[in-house]
């Protein structure tokens, strides 16, 4: 049980790590998604049940989908056919 | 797979192999430039017009752009910036005393009160509920009241019906309209399945909140995701059958009513020595505890609206 | 010193996530990404929190069957604290989000310089 906490926490810290360093917004937010999931194991180490739940639900589930959809928002989600009519029509 | 489908994956492959440069440029494009769907005729004469000046500002803005970004000392200001930060915060927390000891500052009488009076005074069993929902119960309250506001904010924001002509709403509706969830055929089996799985899996933590790890809050994420996933598989007009604006007025209003008047009744008569005829039951049953289950109930109910209504703001602008 | 560092790793990666999710805040020029560190910040809150209330070699705070001595239970105080801010803290990132959906419709950019730069030239 330490080895997996130990490596658990080291895993948190490289991806907060990446979600710093990369230019994609589509990456930060797929790893701020991850770093919230292995979050959600360390609260159980570190025996709070409650936590984990709410932390598995909430910080690995709603608030990333919540990012999700800001993103098709502000269009930083693109698929190829949208770009080839955009390209048809200019 | 259709051909657009297919063609989605060409970015990506593409990716793996140029190692992460090719989709900066599209995302940096999509990023700075203006959505050519939204520009209308007279916009582009109006710039025609200021065409010299225009370029003159935008040159200005390039440069202030780029002053910053992509420098080599701001990079630098940030790296160590963050290092001074860790280091000065890392000393600190090396002089606290040893992590997991059992003698550690906080392990104090108020613990120690809790840990023994919960079973007795209110009937949880789990007594991190126990704490929130009873000694701490005004805690839970205004942080139920937060959760409202917050999708109040998010209507006013972000709702269709805040534009002013009815031309610019209508064309608001269609673009929205426009990123309706298509029939997939994955998504949907695989929803057919789990939703009603998720739904009964959160009303379940809800119900048990008072006898083991779960409660309101954890219970009412799980609820209001698996709330969203149906809405993703089916569409929009599935879910307004059921979940409709006024679904979401009715049940916040009256769980928050519901939940003051309650904790009210509860905190005036235990203030005043009074007796709330109240029962407590046997601590391990699912009827007891007082007033747990019911807030419980309550509670979930307002955090399963609140997710869901965040997420159908974002995606339709609308209930 | 190293075995000091092992022994409080747990509130070091909480004050380590402040730290990049600070830095992140204030210097980067993205707009999603102040929100992102936002969110990190408090991650990083919450751990360090709920790992003050743990005891080791004892039990989660669920009474088993007539043990009601409070040295058989982790502290339970720490984690009622972090349940509430856990679901705050996602309402303040929607109603965050919500602001920048509304900027990025309005100026069509993401950069804060930028957007800057064009209310300053409105405004004139």
């Amino acid at each position: 049980m330490e080895a997996l906490n130990v490596i658990l926490l080291l895993f948190i810290i490289a991806c907060a790590l990446a979600v710093a360093l990369t230019k994609n917004l589509l990456a930060a937010v797929i790893t701020f998604m991850a770093q919230g999931l292995a979050m959600s194991v360390v609260w159980m180490l570190l025996e709070s049940p409650d936590l984990a739940i709410t932390e598995a639900a909430v910080g690995a589930g709603v608030s990333s989908i919540l990012m999700f959809a800001a993103l098709k928002k502000i269009h930083a989600i693109r698929e190829k056919g949208e770009a080839e009519d955009e390209q048809e029509e200019t | 797979m259709n051909r657009k489908k297919r063609d989605a994956f060409a970015p990506f492959l593409n990716w793996l192999e140029n190692g992460g440069n090719a989709l900066d440029a599209e995302m940096q494009d999509a990023l700075r430039e203006h959505d050519p769907k939204e520009a209308l005729p007279e916009k582009t004469k109006k710039a025609k017009k200021k065409a010299v000046p225009a370029q003159k500002d935008k040159a200005r803005e390039e440069r202030a752009r780029k002053a910053y970004a992509d420098s080599w000392w701001y990079r630098l200001l940030a790296v160590v910036t963050a290092v001074t930060l860790i280091w000065l915060l890392m000393e600190a927390v090396l002089q606290m005393p040893k992590f997991g000891a059992a003698d550690t500052l906080i392990d104090s009488e108020l613990t120690e009160f809790y840990v023994e009076h919960t079973k007795e005074e209110t009937g949880a069993m789990n007594i991190v509920t126990g704490i929130i929902l009873d000694y701490r119960g005004f805690d839970t309250l205004g942080e139920s009241h937060v959760l409202f506001i917050a999708v109040c904010t998010v209507l006013l924001m972000l709702s269709i019906y805040g534009e002013r002509d009815e031309e610019s709403r209508l064309k608001r509706w269609e673009e929205e309209r426009h990123y309706e969830p298509e029939h997939d055929v994955i998504l949907q089996s695989a929803a057919r399945l789990l939703t009603p799985l998720i739904l009964i899996f959160g009303l379940y933590i809800i119900v048990n909140g008072h006898l083991s790890p779960g409660g309101g809050f954890s219970g009412g994420a799980v609820l209001g995701a698996g709330l969203i996933l149906y809405q993703n598989a089916f569409g929009y007009e599935k879910i307004e059958r059921f979940f409709t604006y006024k679904t979401f007025r009715w049940v916040s209003v009256c769980s928050l009513l519901f939940y003051s008047l309650a904790k009210g009744y509860h905190f005036f008569t235990g203030a005043n020595h009074l007796d709330s005829h109240i029962p407590i039951g046997t601590p391990g049953n699912i009827l007891s505890g007082g007033l747990l289950l019911p807030l419980n109930f309550v509670v979930g109910c307002v955090v399963a609206c609140t997710m869901y209504a965040l997420f159908t703001m974002f995606r339709k602008g609308e209930f | 010193m190293l075995s000091q560092v092992y022994s409080h790793l747990d509130e070091l990666t909480a004050v380590a996530l402040f730290g990049i999710g600070f830095t992140l805040l204030l210097l980067d020029k993205n707009l999603m990404k102040k929100i992102i560190g936002f969110s990190m910040m408090d991650s990083g809150i919450y751990l360090f929190l709920a790992s003050y209330g743990y005891i080791e070699s004892r039990l989660a705070p669920i009474y088993a069957e007539d043990v009601s001595e409070s040295s058989a239970y982790v502290n339970p105080l720490p984690a009622g604290l972090v349940l509430t801010g856990i679901v705050v803290g996602v309402s303040v990132t929607a109603v965050m989000l919500g602001l920048t959906i509304r900027l990025y419709e309005r100026y069509h950019s993401l950069d804060i310089d930028e957007i800057a730069e064009k209310i300053r030239r409105e405004g004139k």
